[in-house]
């Protein structure tokens, strides 16, 4: 019988023969993942099994990227206890100041992630790197500290849904559109447990970048997965990284599924997800009296060079709207260096924006960009809980980079073709 | 491992805050957080328990936050394990995690009423209910889950692993 990708990736690193969904196998890990809010408690953990070094010391990454540079005092304490801790066990990954990033636009950058590794991270957005064929999942901080100690961690295989995207993209939808698209019809717990596998030929004609902004957002369908497989593109860009020694990797012919969505985009406009969950999905002509007061570009969903690109291209020439605050958050160091040097930066600050360094900030309500009571952003994050941004009675609207460049220009959610 | 006690049953999608809720969250202890298990579900719930017992429940148990507090606040009361249609997936790991035994049984759960007595036997997957004398078979509590059981959860059982590398399994 064949394999879905979540069982071949997995397969690859156990002894155990990988039967099918429901069983439990232990992996071992190639990369533990854990960031300033998270590394604090895994430390913690970590001191509590007694252990005296991690599994691997070039494979476990300490990002210091949500409320850096420190916000705070508290969060400048917790940075330094895991400074300290990076230190006291000669942790190579540890990352903060001008080096760090938002630790899922980061990591696959600087090729610590790539095709049919197990990446385990403190952090639900850990399944990012299924965009690079990796099984990569969230976990808690005990599972975590153990992870750093032995170097493996136990999985329940999961079942998996493939989503087989077709059909011919309008202009300006793209990336974020299907994934939104996608937890519109699996609602936030329709994928819980299990794994999301992308295909089909729309799937296929994405870059790397547009995968990542999909896989990103599995966890919002509340999946634990969100694989893609990994082709000549995705090769390309691990080289790139400067990685070496990666193969191809896909599903299995007659791989079993537990179920197959398809979905076609042909004539579809872009979305948006309304407050207060990012299944509430609505073409965006339809939230066009949405009045809003901030728009944000950045964060590990849409913080990549070509959604920086795709803004700009919007924001050209024209001017954000007086009420309106733009923030352009870029998600890495070297995406702030190429948008710079490509001359974005111009366009961003032409347009009013402000431009701000490489971390989570607003994404999570941390700093930069928190919304007043009654607030309005549309942003192009991930998640738009209730508070997310700021006030309890503020919105959070989540859109591409194209949607949330035009609606800063006028003030309102708006289509970029309307412009 | 092969434990026998009452059936206490449980709705569906009984979640984290009411297994333990968060004014309780004050404690680590198990002991201290037992005293208040499933008290958002029924206050005085756990008065019902004695030690030894299970708790059956529907679909989606543990569902909502990430807090280790809730498996432990069952192992608090004395109920060393959960027989559940199906689990939450954080709950799943963390009740592993912190020495708690979970089965899952899907729909036969609908076999146990409140109040049965259970004979359950982890390793091999077998419920006896010694009440209506059906027997429910589920998947066993795989050989590497058990492992982490035996040591008494998952810092225990890194501890003992980092304390004796050379009987890694
Ligand atoms: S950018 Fe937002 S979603 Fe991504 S890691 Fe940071 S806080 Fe989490």
């Amino acid at each position: 019988m064949g394999h879905t990708l979540a069982e071949k990736i997995i397969a690859r690193h156990t002894d155990e023969a990988v039967t099918g969904p429901g069983q439990i196998v232990r992996c071992k890990v190639s990369l533990v993942l854990a960031n300033d809010i998270t590394a604090p408690l895994a430390a913690k953990s970590f001191r509590a099994m007694g252990a005296k070094k991690v599994f691997d010391t070039a494979r476990v990454a300490l990002i210091m990227d949500h409320f850096t540079p420190n916000k705070d005092v508290a969060s400048a304490e917790q940075v330094r206890g895991v400074r300290e801790f990076a230190r006291e066990f000669g942790i190579e990954k540890y990352v903060e100041g001008g080096d760090c990033g938002v630790e899922h636009a980061l990591l696959p950058e600087k090729g610590w992630v790539g095709p049919g590794d197990v990446v385990v991270g403190a952090d639900s957005h850990t399944c990012t790197y299924g965009a690079l064929g990796a099984f990569a999942t969230g976990m808690g901080s005990t599972d975590i500290a153990a992870a750093m100690a032995l170097g493996e961690t136990w999985f329940k295989v999961p079942p998996t849904i493939r989503v087989e995207i077709t059909g011919t993209l309008a202009p300006f939808v793209g990336a974020k559109d299907l994934i939104l698209m996608t937890i519109a019809r699996t609602g936030v717990a329709g994928a819980t447990y299990k794994a999301l596998e992308f295909g089909g030929p729309v799937v296929e004609g994405l870059s790397v970048e547009g995968r990542m902004t999909m896989a990103n957002m599995a966890i919002e369908a509340g999946g634990k997965a969100g694989l893609f497989a990994a082709d000549a593109k995705t090769l390309a860009y691990c080289a790139a990284a400067g990685r070496s020694g990666d193969e191809l990797i896909a599903p299995d012919e007659g791989a079993a599924y537990e179920e197959i969505l398809r979905i076609d985009v042909t004539g579809k406009s872009p979305v948006v997800a309304c407050p207060h969950l990012p299944d509430n999905v609505r073409p965006v002509e339809e939230m066009a009296d949405v009045v809003i007061h901030q728009s944000v570009i950045g964060s590990c969903t849409n913080g990549r060079i070509e959604d920086l690109r795709e803004a700009a291209a919007v924001l050209k020439g024209r001017k954000a709207a007086p009420d309106v605050r733009l923030i352009v958050l870029p998600a890495t160091p070297a995406i702030w260096r190429a948008a710079m040097h490509e001359g974005l930066f111009d366009i961003f600050l032409d347009a009013g924006a402000v431009v701000g360094p490489p971390t989570c900030g607003p994404c999570l309500g941390g700093h930069m960009g928190i919304l007043a009571k009654g607030e309005r952003a549309v942003a192009t994050t991930n998640r738009n809980f209730k508070g997310r941004m700021g006030h309890l009675e503020s919105e959070v609207y989540l859109a591409s980079p194209a949607v949330a460049a035009a609606s800063a220009v006028t003030g309102r959610i708006t289509h970029p073709k309307d412009l | 491992m092969i434990y026998t006690g009452k059936a206490h049953k449980v709705g569906e999608h009984i979640d984290t805050d009411a297994i333990i809720p968060a004014p309780f969250l004050v404690s680590t202890d198990p002991l201290e957080l037992g005293k208040n298990c499933m008290a958002g579900l029924t206050p005085g719930w756990v008065k019902r328990v004695k030690a030894g017992d299970i708790i059956v429940a529907g679909e989606n148990f543990g569902c909502g936050s990430s807090r280790e507090h809730a498996p432990l606040a069952i192992l608090g009361a004395g109920i060393p394990v959960v027989v559940a249609a199906s689990f939450a997936r954080i709950f799943y790991r963390n009740g592993f995690n912190m020495g708690l035994t979970l089965l899952e049984v899907g729909d036969q759960v609908a076999r146990i009423k409140d109040g049965d007595e259970l004979s359950v036997d982890t390793g091999r997957g077998v419920i006896k209910n010694l009440t209506s004398g059906e027997e429910i078979v589920c998947q066993p509590v795989p050989h590497s889950m058990q492992a982490i059981l035996d040591a008494g959860g998952l810092v225990n059982y890194v501890k003992a692993r980092l304390a004796a590398p050379e009987a890694r399994a």
